[in-house]
């Protein structure tokens, strides 16, 4: 059996329990530690592309049978979100090199638990395992948000974590009525359930549907459960808010997965309910949150809001439910990923630079390093606003496209369009604010900064600037890549929306018994 | 019995939420107990609810309750234990951290301090020293979730 699959939920977990039981060997060690595993699982996650390429690979947890074990899929969708994560969290560790990981003992082994959740709520085929996975990841998050501790952190994570609290319950609840209505968890097979259901329980599915869409609307930070992230994205560190960047596509990913397998948009008993609801508070969410940045009187409220833009004109793309535009939310969910990642770790270092003004949009003295900085704010706010050459120019080019035939084709068009020239007026406003609009001509040293009491903002006083930019330069290069390569990653999200439009060979491979096993072997 | 596990769930929630919805950390905590309870007991519903049945599932023909929901059961009451304990901790650090207990970080308009007295878990930590032995005095109080509000 070939067991590729389950490795990158296994590596992380035994990275972070070495971590765990090491916890009180040198720092450096650690890093390395933590820097190798996520290299090994760079190498993982080429080799998961490589393979959901060619073929879907399903992984029999015990080797029991669909649908009575827990089975992982490696689907392109799984293996994309993989990659995606380890990037990402390749730029968090990187980043928190620098320093913050010395403000407690765990720092690494927390963001190895994380990854391993991340990835196994991206692999399971199993819907009640997707929420074992969302608690590891939850439980894992918890603690990243609070490290470091300080009044912002504690109160903001208070609020992080009893919502997210509720919106278990919740999922759980939805389980429940999953369960009752159609007497299995194993999606492929609630898939094929789903198909058969009768008038009767049609009202039961539809809202175990929508429940759950309540609780991966939480997660993905759709409108009206949104408001919670400008404020722990804002408190909490810079890299694990990049890293905080990959949590809200797990409810992007869990909509896609759900409403394109289990429950899907045009199964009679759904009769598009999905896309009725997503559409609209979708767009909505995108409106708002552009406000919301238009608003911003700080760098990460500024990039906190551009994330739930970004957030926003992706599922305005899911809502759709063509695999046109499904392609077009994967290409620009993973071009807003990596930069808003990007984006969190230069805003902190530009912060860092800036004494006590820290991120506030007002006059402060010039920053250290106001041309590297500067370039990479530019760049990335070029990308993250949607201008050629990048990424976010060729995905919104993307989505706009793929809403031609929508019904709301006005709709969408203008609100995304005028998302993006908003978006696009806040981040100059924001820039000049920082970079042009100066107290006086003498510059902040970081020595300086360091030895200048910042008591609230804290992480990143330890070490230079370079290391910071190693990571965030990762993280531009490949949003550069997406922008580079954008004929082959196109090609590659086309027949992941493709895949995804015809979950018939997913059903088959899942279910399809020893024969089936053999070739996925 | 179906009518009285939906009235049950339905009581759990209902309470559930309106403590999640109050201002100090000690009642939503309560709330989120009760939610995860609300929703285990839910859960263990899924299955159908049957009288009399074997508990394990037997060689002969006898019918056997489905045994599925149980295993989901336990594993969201061992995640709710383990995240109920943690919420806790969190918000006695942030009652420390804060000075008070209100949700916000910033006690609340008409919520006043009611509860007085008791050596506080967290005077020391705490510059401020009725806020904390207000939280202590909550955490001791777990007959009246609802005493806060005056």
């Amino acid at each position: 059996m070939n067991h590729l699959p389950i490795i990158p939920i296994l590596l992380p977990a035994f990275t972070a329990m070495v971590l765990l039981l090491a916890a009180r060997i040198d720092m450096v060690t650690k890093r390395a530690l933590s820097v190798l595993a996520i290299l090994a699982l760079v190498g993982v996650s080429v080799a998961l592309l490589t393979q959901a390429s060619a073929e879907t690979l399903v992984y029999r947890l015990g080797d029991w049978p669909a649908p009575f074990g827990i089975v992982l899929v490696l689907d392109r969708l799984a293996a994309l979100m993989v990659g995606l994560t380890t990037a990402v969290g390749l730029g968090a560790v990187l980043f928190a090199s620098r320093g913050l990981d010395l403000r407690g003992q765990n720092f690494h082994a927390l963001l190895h638990f994380q990854l391993m959740g991340l990835n196994g709520a991206f692999l399971t085929g199993d819907i009640f395992n997707l929420f074992v996975f969302f608690e590891i990841l939850l439980i894992a998050s918890y603690g990243l948000m609070l490290h470091g501790g300080g009044k912002e952190r504690i109160g903001a994570g208070l609020h992080y974590v009893i919502l997210n609290l509720g919106g278990s319950a919740f999922f759980v609840i939805g389980l429940g009525m999953v369960y009752g209505a159609l007497g299995t968890l194993n999606m492929a097979d609630l898939a094929l359930r789903v198909q058969e259901v009768g008038p009767g329980l049609q009202a039961v599915v539809q809202a175990a549907a929508m429940l759950l869409l309540v609780v991966f609307g939480l997660k993905a930070a759709l409108l009206p459960l949104y408001f919670w992230l400008p404020r722990t994205y804002g408190a909490t560190s810079a890299p694990v808010a990049a890293l905080f960047a990959i949590m809200t596509k797990v409810g992007v990913y869990a909509i896609i997965r759900v409403y394109t397998l289990v429950f899907p948009n045009e199964a009679p008993v759904m009769a598009g309910l999905p896309g009725k609801v997503i559409l609209p508070v979708a767009l909505a969410t995108t409106v708002f949150a552009t406000l919301g940045a238009m608003a911003a009187k700080d760098l990460k409220a500024l990039i906190a809001n551009l994330l739930i833009v970004s957030v926003g004109v992706m599922m305005t793309a899911v809502g759709l439910f063509t695999p046109a535009s499904l392609a077009a939310a994967l290409y620009y969910m993973v071009h807003s990923t990596l930069v808003v990642a990007a984006l969190f770790l230069i805003v902190a270092m530009i912060a860092d630079e800036r004494g006590s003004v820290a991120g506030a949009l007002k006059p402060a003295p010039q920053v250290a390093h106001a041309a590297i900085l500067g370039t990479l704010f530019f760049v990335c706010a070029a990308a993250v606003g949607g201008l050629p050459p990048f990424g976010g120019f060729l995905g919104k080019v993307y989505v706009l496209r793929s809403a031609t035939d929508a019904p709301g084709i006005a709709w969408i068009w203008g609100i995304i369009l005028g998302g993006s020239l908003f978006s696009l007026l806040a981040l100059a406003r924001a820039g000049s604010a920082v970079f042009w609009k100066t107290s006086d001509a003498v510059g902040v040293d970081p020595a300086d900064a360091a030895a200048a009491e910042v008591p609230d903002d804290e992480e990143s006083h330890y070490g230079p600037v370079p290391s910071g930019l190693a990571a965030a330069t990762v993280l531009v290069v490949l949003m550069s890549g997406v922008a580079v390569f954008a004929g082959p990653l196109g090609g590659y999200v086309d027949q992941t929306a493709a895949q995804l439009a015809n979950p018939e060979g997913y059903i088959e491979l899942v279910l399809g018994g020893d024969e089936v096993g053999e070739v996925a072997q | 019995m179906s009518i009285l596990v939906s009235v049950a769930v339905a009581a759990l929630v209902a309470g559930g939420v309106y403590l999640l919805l109050r201002p100090r950390t000690f009642s939503a905590i309560l709330g989120l107990a009760l939610l995860s309870y609300a929703a285990n007991l839910f859960l263990f519903a899924s299955s159908r609810l049957e009288v009399g049945l074997a508990p394990l599932a037997s060689i002969k023909d006898s019918p056997f309750p489905d045994p599925l929901p149980q295993a989901l059961v336990l594993t969201a009451i061992v995640i709710s234990f383990g995240m109920t304990a943690f919420v806790v901790i969190l918000s006695l650090r942030a009652d420390s951290d804060l000075g008070t207990d209100h949700v916000d970080g910033t006690p609340g308009s008409g919520v006043g301090g009611s509860e007085e007295g008791g050596n506080g878990l967290l005077e020391e930590t705490d510059g401020v020293a009725g806020d904390g032995s207000r939280s202590a005095g909550g955490l001791r109080g777990p007959s009246s979730p609802g005493g806060e509000v005056s």
